[in-house]
């Protein structure tokens, strides 16, 4: 078990490695100067050159690289003297535009991000687990076909839409929800006004999410009916109640705990249509805002930052399966 | 001997997009304490569906059943057919178990073996857990697995094919159910493990003087463990016997057949004798023989009866009887010398 952890936490940090000098590069070699975007309306070419130095744009590439990484563990400082601006380890690099640390512009934001992926993921399981059930138990009646007319409407509807409309509808026209306005709050605050600022943006993310594992559910539940192990709880004199909720749920369960935790990883990285809509500062729109700001260290950190969660997902997920399923042995 | 089961005039159809199946058309048979009554046919000729009928294991609305199933609950006859749901469930694995084809895909591959016997035992006696696991221990002692504590803490996937069929019949054991149904219990195994297994199960028929309904389409398995045979062809019963009968002087031409098609050792140079043809699609029978197209007898019956009426099942023998429209004694003739050549 610790053999296979080592061994994986060595494959995520090379990875990693990998993924953040890709980043680097791709935007190292755009057609723009970096050092031109940092620069107003009034330029000239000295300060142009300043900052270029103070951001160090003027080094090789390959040094770029290298103090982008000794930043992460020693921190790094900005220019010199008076104008010297710091940001302690870990360091992800400094936003020009912001005129701040990327650690703490993510900080900021990834809260806001954990709350509503974590709030969705569980008001999606619920739903999406519950339908299929439903769905599965009730095969070819109305619930069942109930549900596949949720399916179809939520996955055919995208999140743009859903969002807008429960924004205009709920908070806006009925005023059952304040617009969130007023900021987040967190959890341990406030549990109230925690739940009223991610409601809409919870049931948002859900909807999409719900229908897919509505879906899934529903199949993995009939396929798993058909098996022989099935049939042989059943001839043990087995009630269909604990042939369906105990035999049946129990075989299906460790599969969608895979896709639950790979969803749930991709969140991470930012649902930036659902946090556009409803207007929370977290890491989808830190990211966007980067990009169309050119604020480069800001995109590469977002960008690095949601493939360790993945690839740390996958690590979780890899060995929930080996807990969930006794045939899988991790060594 | 006392009977524990009783078929009579099953019939078992499906519904499908194409027409009716009828996968049973009328079978009759009956099982008695301490012997092993064999159910012998192809693919599609109705084995299991009759057996799966027995234990009440067909999906509410898809199957058809009429006809009767008189199943002795430990001395109480009860008539499956027409029992509710909850009072199946309650014969199932008490009065009744089954062991099925594929061991490796028939034990559920997330519980541990003890719970998964014990489940069966907890059925049927709610509450008793200490005893439920106690029971499954010395079950799999029985069945012949070595540290049977030890192995109860194990997972499906740690046993071979062998011993998870070991483990099959002792969970179907658990209860100590008087009927005993195995549907091509050794099918999946290599040949060494099946005489292993059958000769298990001989031993545990005795011990606790079940009668076995015993589904094969292996007429090797039939010849070590069956007393009586009933030979299936397209949803009947073609041919019923003791199995001695039933090698030694076969009357139905499908019997014949499957003996001629069985190979043989001594006989290495020569091609297998297959019967030709196709079974019948059972959702449109032929009217007269199901057999007949198949049949290299069809020229010796007396009247042209195999393409217009189907044959009763018949006999000079009450024990022995058969379906067919050649006249037994021609019968009998035809088949010696074809026998006599097979023997050699």
């Amino acid at each position: 078990m610790f053999k296979f952890i080592g061994r994986r936490a060595v494959f995520a940090a090379v990875t990693i490695l990998i993924v953040s000098a890709v980043v680097f590069a791709i935007f190292s070699f755009l057609p723009f100067d970096p050092a031109s975007l940092t620069c107003g309306q009034r330029c000239t070419d000295q300060i142009v050159e300043a900052n270029r130095i103070r951001l160090g744009f003027d080094k090789p590439i390959y040094e770029q690289y290298w103090l982008f990484l000794s930043g992460i563990f020693a921190g790094r400082t900005y220019g010199s003297g008076s104008a010297a601006f710091t940001c302690p380890a870990p360091s992800f690099g400094y936003s020009f535009n912001e005129n701040a640390c990327v650690t703490d512009m993510i900080r900021e934001a990834l809260p806001i991000t954990i709350s509503l992926a974590v709030g969705a993921l569980i008001l999606w399981l619920i739903v999406g687990i519950g339908l299929g059930i439903v769905a599965a138990k009730f095969k070819n009646r109305w619930p069942d076909t109930s549900s596949s007319v949720f399916v179809l409407l939520a996955t055919s509807l995208p999140t743009f839409v859903t969002g807008l409309a429960l924004l205009i509808w709920v908070s806006i026209k009925w005023k059952w929800v304040p617009l969130s306005l007023q900021g987040y709050t967190s959890l341990f605050d406030n549990p109230f006004k925690f739940i009223e600022y991610f409601i809409l943006p919870w049931i948002t993310l859900a909807i999409a999410y719900a229908a897919i594992y509505t879906r899934f559910t529903r199949a993995a539940l009939l396929e798993t009916l058909g098996e022989d192990y099935i049939r042989t709880a059943r001839a043990k004199g087995v009630g269909e109640r604990v042939v369906f909720f105990k035999h049946t749920l129990r075989a299906v369960l460790a599969p969608l705990i895979t896709l639950a935790g790979l969803d749930f990883a991709g969140l991470i990285g930012g649902a930036i249509i659902t946090e556009t809509i409803f207007n929370l500062p977290g890491l989808g729109r830190l990211t966007l805002r980067s990009v169309y700001e050119f604020d480069l260290s800001v995109v590469l950190a977002t960008t690095i930052l949601a493939a360790v969660v993945v690839i740390v997902m996958n690590l979780i997920v890899d060995m929930l399966y080996a807990v969930l399923d006794p045939r899988v042995r991790i060594t | 001997m006392s009977e524990l089961l009783r078929i009579e005039d099953l019939h078992v159809s499906f519904k499908t997009d194409d027409g009716m199946v009828r996968a049973v058309d009328g079978v009759s048979l009956t099982l008695n304490a301490g012997e092993t009554v064999a159910i012998v046919g192809e693919s599609g000729s109705g084995k299991t569906v009759t057996s799966l009928s027995v234990m009440g294991l067909h999906k509410k609305g898809q199957a058809q059943i009429s006809g009767s199933i008189s199943l002795s609950d430990h001395g109480v006859f009860k008539d499956v057919v027409n029992l509710n749901d909850e009072e199946i469930r309650d014969i199932r694995g008490r009065a009744v178990s089954m062991i099925f084809q594929d061991p490796m895909s028939s034990l559920h591959p997330y519980y541990k073996i003890g719970n998964q016997l014990a489940e069966g035992y907890l059925v049927h006696n709610p509450g008793k857990k200490k005893e439920a696991m106690a029971r499954a221990i010395e079950m799999l002692d029985l069945v012949g697995i070595p540290e049977p504590a030890k192995r109860a803490k194990e997972f499906p996937h740690q046993f071979s094919g062998g011993m998870r069929q070991r483990v099959m019949i002792a969970m179907a054991l658990m209860n100590e159910p008087q009927i005993l149904i195995a549907d091509e219990p050794t099918t999946a195994l290599d040949v060494t493990v099946q005489a292993q297994i059958l000769a298990l199960l001989s031993k545990l028929k005795k011990e606790f003087n079940m009668g076995i309904l015993l589904i094969t389409h292996d007429l090797g398995v039939v010849a070590q463990v069956a007393d009586r045979v009933n030979v299936m062809y397209a949803g009947r019963i073609v041919e019923e016997g003791p199995v001695d009968d039933i090698f030694y002087s076969p009357l139905a031409p499908y019997t014949l057949g499957l003996l001629k098609s069985v190979p043989r050792v001594s006989k290495n140079n020569e091609r297998l004798k297959a019967i030709p043809g196709q079974p019948p699609s059972l959702i449109n029978l032929p009217v007269g023989c199901p057999f007949a197209p198949r049949c290299e007898y069809k020229q010796h019956s007396t009247e042209s009866g195999c393409n217009t009426t189907r044959p009763e099942l018949l006999g000079t023998s009450p024990t022995h009887r058969s379906r067919c429209h050649v006249p037994e004694k021609l019968r009998n003739e035809l088949f010696a010398a074809e026998l006599k050549e097979l023997q050699a």
